[in-house]
């Protein structure tokens, strides 16, 4: 009965937000994702800047989070030494346990000064100055751009990316790793030939796994990306995310008008995809294991 | 499916080789580096600015007036206590209970579907759980309330505990199961009593996992708590939370609501960093006194 409730949980989850979201979908029909203007006082909703800003912030995440995470997940596996081994992964599940709220003051008040000084005019200075390049990174006087929430952000799912493809690379049959060194491979090329190609598809599961946290991150990324409206190629710009207009203007929507209807669309939406990341998720992960043994 | 090893296309020499295999270790050992740098970082800078904001009007006073100096954040200590309190209350039996099943009881296709739904869960994004608590209890009630931010936190750590508990509770060997249903006991009264006191520390674990997660929970209690200057005891009407008040804090301009929003932080993460170790070491424990 009571392990049923949790059925009825994700139902009335999707219903109730689905219930709320209604009148924003049949006033708007396909527009609402397509729109670029975010117009309370004249009661328009388009929600493009918020769903380009979402993506481009978790793209970042991941694009930094990923070797990083494989990395420490592969280095996990191969240090034999428990001495080095134990530390480093409390330390991993540290960093999970960390509030958001606390990233996010960190982030604003130490990371972002920091980045804004160093990394933004240097990225401006080198990789600004390549054709193709140049629009991703033209310098803005705001303290907070796309940028500096997608390193926050990638820090923040190093730890469970790290986790699940620790998890799936565990799986990897010992026999495959010692035929692999038997035949005379080196240490990196056993990797290659036994742990990888076992585990990737488990790797691929765990990104999607930290691709669904990215991308419903709300405070420490509203507190970071400057929540400037608009739709700007460049990385160092203000951009706004879904998770972080939800935060910012729920309290303060009218009830007359159609902005909590479009705000919670907007959640709909963002928990629709985490289900679905979710869900590919532990399937890859579980056919990866599966695979292995 | 192939199942073997993946031999490369050609070879180099073995100097070049061994050269390759020490560079890719290297770089391996330089994602573990950048891997916590941040940690040691942010824990560093926490307990730079937090400790000076720790005094005794810290723990005792309510909000100050901006440029006012003093004042404290105890009217959120005590929300966030009666918020987490309230959500602890419902959740750990539901999640315990959902574990028993999933773990006694559980077969076939109804045990799969509930374990998958309980992964889901796991993954709901914090906001859309306040979202959708405000959809429900705060727009049926007409306030905003300590008890649709319990609510909102049910929603996160329910599933939470579920899988937690289920795992610690597959731990416990089924020959004890078995040696008691073989003395006759009935099936509820074995799972009462050997089952959930092996388990014990493991449910524990659990619990602290998630009460600890609902203590750093901000966008939750955004959109159903509300907040609030003053101490408030009701669980019906507006309440503050220390994650809250930090959040408000950390983007105001005044130096003085910036210095109380650290003290928030070094209070915050002392707690949750307190509770997972604790988990963790209760935890190994465990495993190592079953296995």
């Amino acid at each position: 009965m009571v392990a049923a409730g949790l059925i009825v949980l994700l139902a009335v989850v999707l219903w109730t937000l689905a219930q709320g979201a209604a009148p924003t979908f049949a006033t708007f029909g396909l527009d609402f994702f397509t729109g670029r203007q975010w117009d309370p006082v004249n009661n328009v909703y388009g929600a493009l800047p918020y769903i380009y800003g979402t993506l481009v912030t978790s793209a970042i995440a991941i694009a930094l989070a990923l070797p990083v995470s494989v990395g420490l997940a592969l280095l996990l596996n191969e240090v034999r030494s428990r001495l080095v081994r134990n530390p480093l992964t409390v330390l991993v599940d540290l960093l999970a346990a960390i509030p958001s709220i606390v990233y996010g003051l960190w982030g604003l008040f130490v990371m972002a000064p920091f980045l804004n000084k160093y990394l933004a005019p240097a990225l401006a200075g080198t990789l600004g100055r390549l054709p193709l390049l140049d629009s991703l990174f033209v310098p803005t006087p705001a303290v907070g751009n796309m940028l500096n929430a997608g390193i926050i952000l990638a820090i923040m799912i190093v730890p469970i990316i790290t986790a699940v493809s620790r998890e799936v690379i565990a799986t990897v049959p010992h026999d495959l790793r010692e035929a692999a060194l038997a035949l005379g491979a080196t240490r990196w090329e056993s990797i290659r030939m036994a742990v990888l190609p076992h585990a990737r598809s488990g790797i691929v599961g765990a990104t999607m796994l930290g691709l669904g946290r990215a991308l419903g991150e709300t405070i420490a990324v509203s507190m970071l990306v400057g929540n400037g409206l608009g739709i700007s190629t460049s990385l160092l710009s203000p951009g706004y995310t879904i998770p972080a207009v939800i935060a910012n203007e729920f309290r303060e929507a009218t009830s007359t008008g159609l902005q909590h209807s479009a705000l919670l669309a907007l959640a709909l939406v963002l928990v629709a995809i985490s289900f679905v990341l979710a869900a590919l998720s532990r399937l890859l992960v579980r056919r990866s294991e599966r695979m292995a043994s | 499916m192939t199942t073997g090893l993946r031999p490369p296309k050609r070879l180099h020499s073995i100097a070049a080789r061994k050269a390759k295999s020490a560079a890719f270790m290297g770089l391996l050992w330089a994602a573990g580096v950048v891997a916590v740098v941040p940690l040691f970082l942010l824990v560093g800078y926490v307990l730079m600015k937090g400790l000076p904001a720790l005094n005794a009007s810290f723990f005792t006073q309510t909000a100050p007036p901006p440029s006012v100096p003093g004042g404290g954040m105890s009217q959120a200590f005590l929300g966030t206590g009666l918020i987490v309190g309230i959500a602890t209350a419902i959740s750990v039996p539901l999640g315990v209970l959902t574990a028993v099943y999933l773990s006694e009881y559980g077969r076939g296709r109804v045990a799969a579907s509930v374990r998958f739904v309980a992964e889901i869960l796991l993954s709901t994004p914090s906001i859309v759980a306040g979202a959708f608590v405000w959809g429900i209890v705060v727009v049926a009630m007409h306030s905003f309330s300590a008890l649709a931010g319990s609510i909102a936190l049910t929603v996160l750590m329910w599933p939470i505990i579920t899988r937690a508990t289920e795992e610690s509770l597959r731990l416990v060997p089924n020959d004890l199961r078995e040696a008691a249903l073989a003395l006759g006991v009935p099936r509820w009264k074995m799972i009462l009593r050997i089952v959930i006191p092996t388990a014990g520390s493991g449910i524990l674990t659990a619990v602290m996992l998630a009460v600890a997660r609902g203590f750093g929970e901000t966008a939750p209690i955004l959109l159903t708590s509300l907040g609030n200057d003053f101490i408030n005891t009701n669980a019906l009407r507006p309440t503050d939370a220390v994650p809250l008040r930090i959040y408000t804090y950390a983007q105001s301009a005044f130096t003085q609501w910036q210095t109380l929003a650290w003290g928030g932080a070094i209070t915050l993460l002392a707690a949750v960093l307190v509770l997972s170790i604790l988990a963790r070491v209760l935890s190994d424990r465990q495993q190592r006194r079953i296995g």
